[in-house]
């Protein structure tokens, strides 16, 4: 069935957008990521121009994350104050990543600048994190399970302005995790995602958070950063396209709620390496084809 | 004088009298509506010739038909490798372009159109596109983009003519349809010279849901972004709903 989009202007088929919505949601629900830095490129293959793909993730990753978080917050793994800290920072973001999108927009390196911190970023995420995941199933291996793990003391505990996150079980400065927010909150604007393959392993590392209450604390948070960016692509740039938001998002609910219940009966550890392992492949796929000769050295529009 | 003058008014009449064969025409839509599942459109062209005298023998007589979408400036970007990628380096800005070109004939363009009736009226995509710019990378590169996306088409053949009479011929337009005018020329084509030629336009344009929310989008951008906000909130609400009462 196709169907007119009457914003991207293009015609396509509504099942391969329903497709790619519900892929996309499985994901979402299981790792805690909005799904953008999938759904984006999806976009451009089946033709969406770049800067409503751009767009019209956000908005799609609002819904996702919105079905994701109502599922977390049932099972009270959502730290709220620390999602609201990470907020603040993420809006600040947010407002400067559109001013640097409409930037390189006007220069014609928007694509360059997407696909840069898509392969960079994932790059350096998705190694960290499998090196991380095969070193901690191999010490579960080693030892014997249920022994306390030493609460570590990180360098960010030194910072003033400190904190209590009891749903985490932290005691630490609020500096991090604003500015792990304002980070994330320009990349999604930019990359037209949520952050959360960012932000997930920043909460991990960086700040020190518990495995449970990453993925819906950082859904939380992407609910209103991501709801933020479509305000602004809406406003500034008229490239959310609704009807097409409406089918990913269609798909990318069910596919929230699929998986929310599949990574409840996955390990942690299996969790993470699953999602570094398809983080390096999306950084595989971009990279190559920034260094392969194009075959048309020529592109119109944008 | 008077014999001036009479000369001068049988040099405006002659080309009238002249022709004796003319094209009378008509599309089977002048009104294109782009709903929310429109995917493409054919618009069928007919018509007739209508003639005072007999049909001329041992010359052909061809019919081509174009159909030109509306204009758009266009900016086209030039790839280069820059520290090992590839980025866009250079950015041209290439004037009035139509952003669908489609030129059907009855026969093979060259065995019909001397280049230099071609120019004069215009006929074939590279007489049409930017002829000035010919040989420029980037007007090369506009059109190869557009025939490849197929925007830019040439159907050689593809107009029926019976009895050097009747002639009818069918064009696609594209799904990823730009709204506007339309401009649909038919030639009459005779001894590689066009007798007569006729002009008529169709009109594209969104309806419906399509329409209300393009203008919605780009004239209340702050209620349109609230509006996808609300329907992200309530799908995801509404989802999580349905899930807990499908799993109790």
């Amino acid at each position: 069935m196709q169907i007119f989009l009457p914003i991207a202007e293009v015609s396509v088929n509504a099942f391969t957008l329903l497709g790619i919505g519900g892929m996309v949601g499985v994901l979402s629900g299981m790792f805690g990521v909005g799904g953008g830095f999938l759904i984006t490129p999806l976009l451009f293959f089946v033709g969406i121009p770049p800067a409503v793909a751009v767009a019209t993730s956000a908005n799609q990753i609002v819904a996702s994350s919105v079905s994701g978080v109502l599922a977390h917050l049932k099972r009270k793994t959502v730290d709220l104050k620390m999602g609201m800290v990470l907020l603040g920072g993420g809006l600040v973001g947010s407002a400067i990543g559109i001013q640097i999108f409409n930037m390189l927009k006007a220069m014609g390196q928007v694509d360059l600048l997407v696909t840069l911190c898509y392969v960079v970023f994932l790059g350096i995420i998705g190694f960290l994190m499998l090196i991380e995941s095969i070193r901690a199933i191999k010490r579960a291996r080693g030892r014997p399970a249920g022994r306390p793990e030493r609460k570590k003391h990180l360098w960010v505990h030194t910072l003033p302005f400190k904190m209590k996150f009891r749903a985490s079980g932290l005691y630490i400065s609020a500096i991090p995790p604003i500015a792990v927010g304002v980070f994330v909150g320009m990349l999604g604007a930019v990359m037209g995602v949520g952050g959360g393959f960012i932000m997930v392993p920043a909460m991990i590392y960086i700040l020190g958070m518990p495995t449970k209450v990453v993925i819906g604390t950082s859904l939380f948070q992407i609910i209103f950063t991501a709801g933020f960016t479509t305000m602004l692509h809406a406003y500034t740039n008229h490239t959310v396209d609704v009807l097409l938001a409406f089918l990913l998002l269609f798909g990318g609910v069910i596919g929230a709620q699929i998986g929310t219940q599949i990574g409840l009966r996955l390990k942690a550890e299996q969790l993470r390496i699953m999602l570094a392992l398809l983080v390096l492949l999306v950084c595989l796929k971009l990279g190559v084809d920034l260094l392969i000769t194009p075959k048309e050295l020529y592109s119109l529009g944008v | 004088m008077m014999h001036r003058l009479i000369a001068l008014l049988a040099l405006f009449l002659l080309p009238l009298t002249a022709q004796a064969e003319q094209v009378v025409a008509a599309l089977s839509q002048t009104r294109v509506s782009v709903n929310a599942n429109f995917d493409g459109s054919e618009i069928l062209v007919f018509g007739a010739i209508k003639r005072e005298v007999a049909i001329p023998e041992n010359s052909p007589l061809d019919v081509v038909i174009t159909v030109a979408g509306p204009e758009q400036v266009e900016t086209i970007r030039r790839k280069d490798r820059r520290f090992g990628i590839w980025i866009n380096v250079e950015a041209q800005v290439i004037g009035h372009t139509p952003t669908f070109y489609s030129v059907a004939t009855t026969r093979p363009l060259q065995d019909i159109l001397p280049p230099l009736t071609d120019s004069l009226w215009k006929i074939t995509a590279d007489k049409r596109i930017l002829p000035g710019m010919r040989g420029l990378p980037a007007r090369e590169a506009l059109i190869r983009l557009r025939e490849n996306d197929d925007l830019y088409r040439t159907r050689e053949g593809e107009v029926s003519l019976i009895e050097d009479t009747l002639f009818d011929t069918s064009i696609a337009l594209p799904s990823n349809i730009v709204e506007g005018t339309y401009t649909t020329r038919i030639f009459l084509i005779r001894d590689g010279n066009v007798i007569d030629s006729y002009g008529t336009s169709i009109n594209v344009q969104k309806v419906g849901i399509e329409r209300w929310l393009y203008n919605l989008a780009y004239q209340n951008a702050l209620i349109y972004g609230i509006m996808a906000l609300a329907i992200a909130g309530i799908f995801g609400w509404g989802a999580s709903q349905v899930f807990r009462l499908i799993r109790r």
